[in-house]
């Protein structure tokens, strides 16, 4: 372990790097038991039908089949979801999509597994699907839910939208089409989970949110709360995947009839894209106003987000969706509708931009056009009307925190390749068109109103004289872990090899909220550093005992031990951590993040989730080259500038900017869930293309460091902004190079080559 | 069927059917789970291993096929507490982040500069495009193969 001092603002490598690299690190797939049965789902298969009846005797006969459970087994309320309880654990009535299970088989190993669900028939009357988020809300549409498919309607206005357009000197319009996106995770949804002899259900699982899930199992399982403890380790991805059940209820369900032996369950790839959940599908139309010399003046859009057959957290994405449908701009007179509706397709959920990826690409190329309308400069139209701290942002907030959208701007337009990309265009080769597109971003922090965004964080001097950590929110590969590594380093004067980590664990942490919503190092952080700075003085003051000081004053913290400068006497860390108990050594402090404070009269369908207050900037440039006989697109360079606060790991920032431009240039040329009728047509990795190592460009990647005062060491989290960036600058990028303008995503060679 | 092959660089017996995935065997037989499983269709390279020093995926391997082969897993390759120089630049220039994809792309990174020591920037994305990673954008791979390649010919990364 690095003897390295852990310092905010220096390069760090991850805490967890070496057990990564060397394959000792235990995900939760890689946890395994003696006796361990396999558990495994019955798909429906079909989008939408009515139950008459499951035929397991088949199954049942089959040898090493352990149990075969269904609706009926299950003895609380069958229903899971975050915010709205709409999902079943096993369908029991009927299937709203593919990926709907409707029987949990037990068995002895993943052969006799497979071959058990190919035995189940299932008897369904299959019923007409609907697979349009429009088309559900025309009142013969099949109804998905017998509340109807309309899950949420909402609108967030400001100023006086419709006469506004009347003051405009000029209103374009347009309409687009945001597509589905997989999270793609390499470690696919898992767990292992076993009854105690008390009759505890333990469970290591691949979560985003170990707390929330005790109480989805709970709810939809009739436990009670504290009667299960869930296990986090490191995710191999999340990406907003994870947040929220995935096995969790099927596992527990299937703990509690396993006759006390371990039960594992880790969906196949194929399942992952199934069963779990995706980025919304969502339809877009906009208008937009502005004065002849550029200024924005109103804003008119519909939304149209397809959340599938169940909630998830279907609302608050159309809510941080519509909170961004505007942009990081001034605009005065704004009216944003949305429609959050229920369909026949796969689930729609949470995922990294959570919402905010697809009005990006609407209100960015809207931005383009109206600059071509206008004559005028792509990037001087943005800056023109960049929000500023202090304006009204186009839900009705008043920024009061950090707001970095101008600098990030400025820096771009300074940046060589910005400067000389005509040139670059100009080189193009034979047959290749090339051109160039920017992007300005942003994205809220934090849940929004209504819930607390809270963490509670404990730190120990253990007796042993090492600082431990206990982390109540899991990290999936953001290197949130690493950051509180580092926090706790910095203010209590430690090296790495002097510090533990303890990772989520209900039992042993404590609940600090969710790992998303760029909340996690954030709203934690702040947190520990309350707990670390506590955990200092009472340290020194015990010291000061152990030294016979009167006071604390010329004590201080070095690795290893505490050292009075001015005599020079020294206390080993362990030394104090086996003279005083744990309560002595033993910090546990708590944060919760500010909200807005404005009363925005707007939004008010939205209880949760809106609005915010605290957002990430960035501004991003792509260069492209479109072959003219292929079509193909080629992303040849990229700039990412982020205004995230402070940076207290250039590294890590480093990381989260490459990752989330990496995704979004997958969004942007070649994701896309493609579906017939509800079913799943490229459920793998042969026909799902995610971006290799030869689509992803170098990234240059600038950070405008401002600092966010309530943020600890002055961050904010940077991990979801630089998803939203890449398909409108690339898009901008195509237009530029071939003069046709794409409003549907992605953009495949196929789709170029017909515009062309 | 007895299976016998020297497995990081131990003489190895496992006594199962022929057919079964060496990934399997690996990882629940054996209880090396640092090599991964992501897509069960040699797509993602997660599983990588080294078989007789080339790259190979695991998870579409038969146990069969390894009699008698030498095999080299993430396990092995540090085997004497001392970090292969792959390994060491992954940590110093961050090239891990959820770490799924690691022991896969780390693999997949030493055969390479075994073939080729002093691959340019481009040669380093050829070699491991058969390597998914979802976290990483790959800019951050490339940097750590390229200072791994330079340290390995005896050179100071810059």
């Amino acid at each position: 372990m690095s003897m390295k001092m852990l310092e905010v603002g220096c390069p760090m490598p991850g805490f967890d790097a070496r057990a990564k690299v060397t394959g000792e690190e235990k995900y939760a797939a890689d946890q395994s038991r003696e006796d361990t049965l396999w558990a495994g789902a019955k798909r429906a298969g079909i989008a939408h039908g009515i139950i008459r009846g499951i035929d397991t005797s088949a199954a049942r006969a089959l040898p090493g089949v352990f149990a075969i459970l269904t609706r009926k087994d299950i003895t609380g309320t069958n229903r899971q979801g975050i915010v709205h309880k709409d999902q079943p654990v096993l369908a029991g009535g009927k299937v709203r999509h593919c990926g709907d299970p409707v029987a949990l088989v037990l068995a002895e190993d993943r052969d006799i597994l497979k071959n058990a669900l190919s035995l189940i028939r299932v008897d369904f009357e299959p019923l007409p699907g609907v697979f349009d988020p429009e088309k559900a809300l025309e009142p013969e549409a099949p109804r998905v839910h017998e509340t109807g498919n309309l899950l949420q309607k909402a609108v967030i206005s400001t100023g006086n939208a419709m006469e506004s357009f009347n003051e405009c000197d000029i209103v374009v319009e347009d309409s687009f089409v945001a597509s589905g996106q997989e999270h793609a995770f390499l470690e696919t949804e898992n767990g292992l989970a076993w009854r105690e002899p008390d009759g505890k259900i333990v469970m290591i699982v691949s979560t985003q949110a170990p707390f929330r899930d005790r109480f989805e199992i709970a709810h939809a399982l009739g436990l009670e709360v504290d009667a299960i403890r869930v296990i986090g380790p490191y995710l191999g991805g999340g990406f907003g995947g994870k947040d929220g059940s995935t096995v969790q209820c099927l596992l527990a369900l299937a703990a509690l009839h396993a006759g006390g032996r371990p039960v594992k369950m880790w969906w196949e790839r194929e399942e992952s894209f199934i069963a779990g959940y995706k980025r919304h599908p969502v339809k877009m139309r906009y208008r937009l106003g502005a004065m002849r010399d550029g200024t924005l003046h109103a804003l008119q859009c519909s939304l149209f987000y397809d959340t599938g057959p169940y909630a998830h957290l279907g609302v608050e994405v159309m809510a941080l969706g519509m909170e961004h449908a505007g942009g990081p701009y001034r605009i005065p007179n704004t009216f944003v509708e949305g429609w959050c509706v229920y369909t026949n397709n796969p689930i729609s959920g949470a995922m990294r931009g959570f919402g905010v990826c697809q009005v990006a690409f609407g209100i960015e190329r809207m931005m383009d056009l109206l600059a071509s309308k206008l004559g005028m400069s792509r990037l001087d139209i943005r800056l023109k009307n960049a929000l500023l701290r202090g304006d009204r942002n186009c839900s009705g907030v008043v920024l009061v925190h950090s707001t970095g959208i101008v600098p990030c701007l400025e820096t771009l337009g300074r940046h060589s390749l910005w400067m000389e990309s005509s040139k670059w265009k100009g080189a193009a080769g034979p047959f290749k068109r090339r051109g160039v597109g920017i992007a300005a971003v942003f994205n809220a922090m934090g849940y929004g109103r209504g819930i607390p965004d809270s963490a509670i964080a404990k730190v120990e001097l253990t007796r042993e004289g090492k600082i431990r950590v206990y982390s109540g929110v899991p990290d999936m590969g953001q290197g949130n872990a690493s950051a509180f590594v580092q926090f706790a380093g910095e203010i209590l004067c430690q090296n790495a090899s002097r510090m533990e980590l303890i990772l989520p664990d209900t039992d042993r942490t404590h609940p600090s909220g969710s790992s998303s919503a760029g909340r996690t190092t954030y709203t934690y952080g702040n947190a520990l550093i309350l707990a670390c700075k506590e955990l200092k003085e009472k340290l020194l003051h015990r010291t000061a005992l152990m030294l016979m000081l009167d006071e604390a004053r010329g004590l201080t913290l070095l690795p290893g031990k505490v050292k009075h400068l001015p005599s020079g006497r020294e206390v080993p860390l362990d030394l104090i951590g086996r003279t005083f108990p744990e309560t002595d050594r033993i910090v546990v402090n708590q944060f919760v993040m500010p909200v807005a404070q404005d009363n925005v009269n707007t939004g008010k369908e939205f209880k949760i989730g809106f609005p915010h207050v605290l957002f990430s900037y960035a501004a991003h440039l792509a260069y492209v080259e479109v072959d003219e006989l292929t079509g193909k697109i080629d992303v040849k360079g990229y700039l990412a500038v982020t205004e995230g606060g402070r940076i207290i790991n250039p590294l890590g920032f480093e990381q989260q900017v490459h990752g989330a431009v990496a995704q979004g240039i997958g969004y942007g040329l070649m994701e896309e869930v493609l579906l017939d009728e509800g079913r799943i047509l490229n459920p793998n990795f042969t026909n799902y293309i995610i971006p290799t190592s030869l689509d992803i460009p170098e990234i240059a990647t600038v950070s405008v460091e401002m600092v966010e005062s309530t943020g600890p060491f002055g961050m904010k989290g940077i991990g979801e902004v630089g998803t939203n960036g890449p398909l409108p600058a690339i898009a901008g990028a195509v237009e530029d190079a071939v003069g046709r303008r794409l409003n549907r995503s992605p953009l495949t060679a196929e789709n170029i080559l017909c515009a062309m | 069927m007895r299976i016998s092959f020297y497995l990081n660089g131990k003489q190895t017996h496992v006594d199962v059917p022929p057919g079964r995935k060496f990934v399997d065997v690996l990882r629940e037989d054996l209880g090396l789970t640092g090599t991964k499983e992501c897509c069960g269709a040699g797509e993602c390279g997660a599983c990588t291993i080294l078989v007789d020093g080339q790259a190979r995926l695991s998870c579409l391997m038969a146990a069969a096929q390894l009699q008698g082969r030498r095999v080299t897993t993430i396990e092995g390759l540090a085997a004497d507490g001392s970090l292969h120089p792959v390994q060491e630049a992954f940590i110093e220039y961050g090239a891990v982040q959820c770490g799924f994809c690691t022991p896969g792309v780390v693999l997949a990174a030493v055969h390479l500069l075994d073939r080729n020591p002093d691959p340019t920037r481009e040669q380093i994305r050829e070699g491991l495009s058969g390597n998914l990673c979802r976290c990483s954008g790959y800019v951050k791979i490339v940097d750590a193969v390229e200072a791994a390649a330079t340290k390995m010919r005896g050179g100071t990364p810059q």
